[in-house]
């Protein structure tokens, strides 16, 4: 098997673009990760990119030609959706396909406008990723889905509002370097306890806010990297995705993400690389708990034993094992469809020593990534090494 | 209003207080709409008749809600164990209002983990139809 090198990554800032389209967007991602490549556009061979709803929230369907023109790119392009995951599983085929053989330049992202739809409307678009008939119809949201999940662990496992409070605010601590993050400003348990419910036990601090922006990553083999001096000092040595079913009420258990646990296994085994091993995390925080959730299933810490991780400083920047230097989904800004390729650009840059966020992790050599769709029933997970 | 085959019918028997759970040889129970088992694949699957009540397993009040459901919020979205399957309603008869703004979230809470409920189907203003929960007075 061949090894999927990283040469060059580009994102949007984050935030709130209602002005901006979302071909906008992507063409400033898709620059800036192909200009910090290096590589030739005419030399990439296809263009896999991540978009949930853009059929709704800007009527646009059949994305990917449109992405690939407003990038400067004519090759095949094709859109993955699996909600929050889009990003996630267009990174993993791009992974596999440079792997295989069958190419040697492959851009992968994705992109997200939201900001321009009231409320309500973003609300029900991202409900569209649960089961329209058994929960949508019974009152489910995304933030309703956690809550339903969050209430489950405290009951399993114990917790409290605090808990997840200290993730809130270690998630806004570290996206204050970060200019690429919608909020870079500090958040106190305190405001974070303080804030309107959403669906409980979570409130405002607990979720992402709403976000426009998008990401890119240019992969490359390594017979291109040698033949073309291309400098890609980070490879992709593991690739796992998990799929649960759709409904939260149809899985085994309420208070885990097994589909995570199952990426995570898979990507951990390719690489040949043990939880005990890796140095630093992006992990899906789309809200609070799904941060203490994805951290058991990458087995960084025991199940049931996550929650307290963040008050007790074990994934702050300076913990044994910092998860979200960028801030997370929950602080840098979740533009859905953006955000597994994002998450691939964060984790590169704090390997290759080029993150504000670095010098927290000077030493780091491995990293992962977990992007997850929906309440879960996508997962993707990724490792990143540094292998020159 | 079009009918979802199979799920509709399916909301008509809970609405009748016969709700059932589509189960395969091997057990494995699951709900319609359903061709195969989502477990094992078989085709063979029969109804079996749920309880007449669950009991809940983990509710969210809910704040926020989409346009279908903007002008009920705040209301409770629960999961309630039928034994062989879950179900997810909306729990009617309780006070959303009523949960606490105490950091652990204790009581009073509109409904705890553990509360027995019975299933039954609402008619939305939007036409869809839903599925709620009663409590059950113990
Ligand atoms: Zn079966």
């Amino acid at each position: 098997m061949g090894t999927a090198r990283i040469a060059g990554v580009g994102l949007t800032p984050f935030g709130s673009h209602p002005d901006r389209t979302g071909r906008d967007l992507f063409a400033e991602a898709a620059a800036a990760a192909i200009a910090d490549a290096g590589v030739p556009r005419a030399n990439v061979d296809a263009l896999n990119y991540g978009n949930f709803m853009g059929s709704l929230a800007e009527r646009q369907g059949h994305q990917a030609p449109l992405m690939a023109e407003a990038a400067g790119l004519s090759c095949p392009a094709t859109r993955y959706e699996e909600a929050c995951a889009s990003a996630g599983v267009a990174v993993r085929e791009a992974v596999r396909t440079v792997r295989s053989g069958e190419a040697d330049v492959v851009v992968a992202g994705g992109m997200e406008r939201m900001s321009h739809l009231e409320t309500a409307d973003v609300t029900a678009g991202l409900a569209t990723a649960a089961d329209d008939l058994l929960e949508v119809r019974s009152g489910m949201t995304f933030p309703g889905a956690y809550g339903l999940m969050a209430r489950a662990y405290f009951d399993r496992f114990g917790g409290t509002r605090t808990d997840l409070a200290h993730v809130a605010s270690k998630n806004h601590d570290h996206a204050i370097p970060n200019e690429y993050a919608q909020f870079r400003r500090a958040v106190s348990v305190e405001e974070a306890l303080s804030a309107p419910p959403v669906a409980t036990p979570l409130h405002l601090f607990d979720a992402c806010p709403i976000t426009d922006g998008a990401s890119a990553v240019v992969f490359v083999s390594d017979s291109y990297a040698a033949a073309h001096d291309v400098e890609a000092p980070v490879a992709v040595s593991g690739s796992g995705q998990g799929t649960d079913r759709l409904a939260l009420g149809d899985r085994d258990r309420l208070a885990e993400t097994p589909a995570a646990t199952r990426a995570a296994e898979t990507a951990y085994g390719e690489a040949s690389v043990e939880p005990e091993d890796v140095d630093v995390a992006e992990v899906h925080d789309c809200f609070t708990i799904a941060e203490v959730m994805a951290t058991e299933s990458l087995g960084l810490f025991p199940v049931g034993e996550g929650i307290t991780a963040a008050r007790e400083g074990a994934t702050a920047a300076d913990g044994a094992i910092p998860v979200n230097l960028s801030g997370g989904l929950k602080a840098k800004g979740h533009p859905v469809g953006a955000t597994g390729g994002s998450q691939i650009v964060e984790l590169t840059r704090l390997l290759r020593g080029d993150h504000p966020n670095s010098d927290h992790v000077p030493d780091a050599s491995i990293g992962v990534a977990h992007n997850a769709g929906g309440s879960v029933a996508t997962a993707v997970v990724h490792v990143l090494e540094v292998v020159a | 209003m079009v009918r979802n085959t199979g799920y509709d019918e399916w909301l008509d028997a809970v609405a009748d207080g016969e709700g059932y759970a589509l189960t395969c040889p091997n057990g494995h129970a699951s709900l319609p709409p359903r061709h195969v088992c989502p477990d094992c694949g078989v085709t063979d699957l029969s109804e079996t008749a749920l309880p007449s009540a669950g009991t809940v397993e983990t509710f969210t009040v809910v704040h926020v809600g989409t346009p279908a459901f903007a002008d009920e919020t705040p209301y409770v979205t629960a999961i309630a164990d039928f034994g062989s399957v879950r179900l997810t309603g909306v729990v009617r008869g309780v006070d959303p209002e009523t949960e606490a703004d105490d950091e652990q979230q204790t009581n009073p809470e509109p409904i705890a983990i553990g509360d027995p409920v019975e299933a039954g189907v609402e008619r939305r203003s939007n036409g869809d139809r839903t599925l709620v929960f009663d409590p059950v007075e113990e």
